[in-house]
């Protein structure tokens, strides 16, 4: 997990673009500047970047269905939930499913886990926008390289 | 036209949390609804997930964009409903 670079995911595990699924883990860095503030003495992953690691999980799929044609931006966290806490070290896998495609949005459901156990579950709302530049979407390639996922595959 | 209206309101209501009495055939989403871009994209879903369609959202709005269209033709519910039923018709075929 490239925490201070917004990048969550370490690796996806499972990729079912026909099946509108997939799994990815990352690891939670032991150090970190988020840890330094949240919380002095006590580091405690924040909810909120929890939030973006489902994003994350399922905007790759989005992007995948969608033939990278834009990039899926997160518009809506609707039944957000954070369920355990999660400290630095802690390994963890998230799921996300895309659940309908719709003209320039897109609906995903996405749950994350810590050694078995439920830390997080949402549906999330994607609206698909076009890429502000063409290097973003190029970066798209190596960054999708690093962590597994087909992207090339799918690429339009 | 009016099960289809019917069914659009009664999304519009819960979606939005708008009086089922405020919504009419005549009213137009965004200018007398008031209801946003994020908040039409929930009501899209539902109405993609009710009668099995899919809204062309992006297609409406490079008309709109363009100037070959109104948003009259498609976020005026009388019309909408109309959109909604020819699509449902284009299916069937």
């Amino acid at each position: 997990m490239r925490l201070e670079y917004f990048q969550m995911i370490d690796r996806f595990t499972a990729v079912d673009v026909g099946a509108r699924v997939a799994r990815a883990v990352c690891k939670v860095p032991m150090e970190s500047p988020v840890f330094v503030g949240h919380f002095p003495g006590y580091p405690l992953m924040p909810g909120v970047l929890l939030i973006e690691c489902m994003a994350q999980t399922t905007g790759w799929l989005v992007s995948a269905l969608t033939g990278f044609t834009g990039l899926p931006a997160l518009a809506g966290v609707k039944e957000g939930k954070i369920r355990n806490a999660v400290f630095p070290g802690d390994e963890l896998e998230f799921e996300g499913r895309v659940i309908h495609e719709g003209s320039g949005y897109a609906i995903g459901e996405a749950k994350g886990w810590s050694k078995g156990a439920p830390i997080c579950d949402a549906t999330l709302t994607y609206r698909i926008v076009p890429y502000p530049s063409k290097e973003l979407r190029d970066g798209l390639w190596q960054w999708a390289d690093r962590i597994n996922f087909p992207a090339r595959e799918y690429a339009k | 036209m009016s099960t289809t209206f019917d069914k659009v309101a009664e999304i519009i209501a819960e979606t939005c949390d708008i009086p089922r009495e405020n919504i009419k055939p005549e009213s137009h989403a965004i200018n007398d609804l008031e209801i946003d871009s994020l908040d039409f994209l929930d009501i899209a879903f539902a109405i993609d997930k009710a009668f099995g369609i899919k809204l062309p959202l992006e297609q409406w709005t490079q008309e709109v964009n363009d100037g070959k269209a109104t948003t009259d033709q498609y976020f005026v519910l009388k019309n909408l409903c109309e959109r909604i039923d020819e699509l449902i018709d284009a299916k069937g075929a």
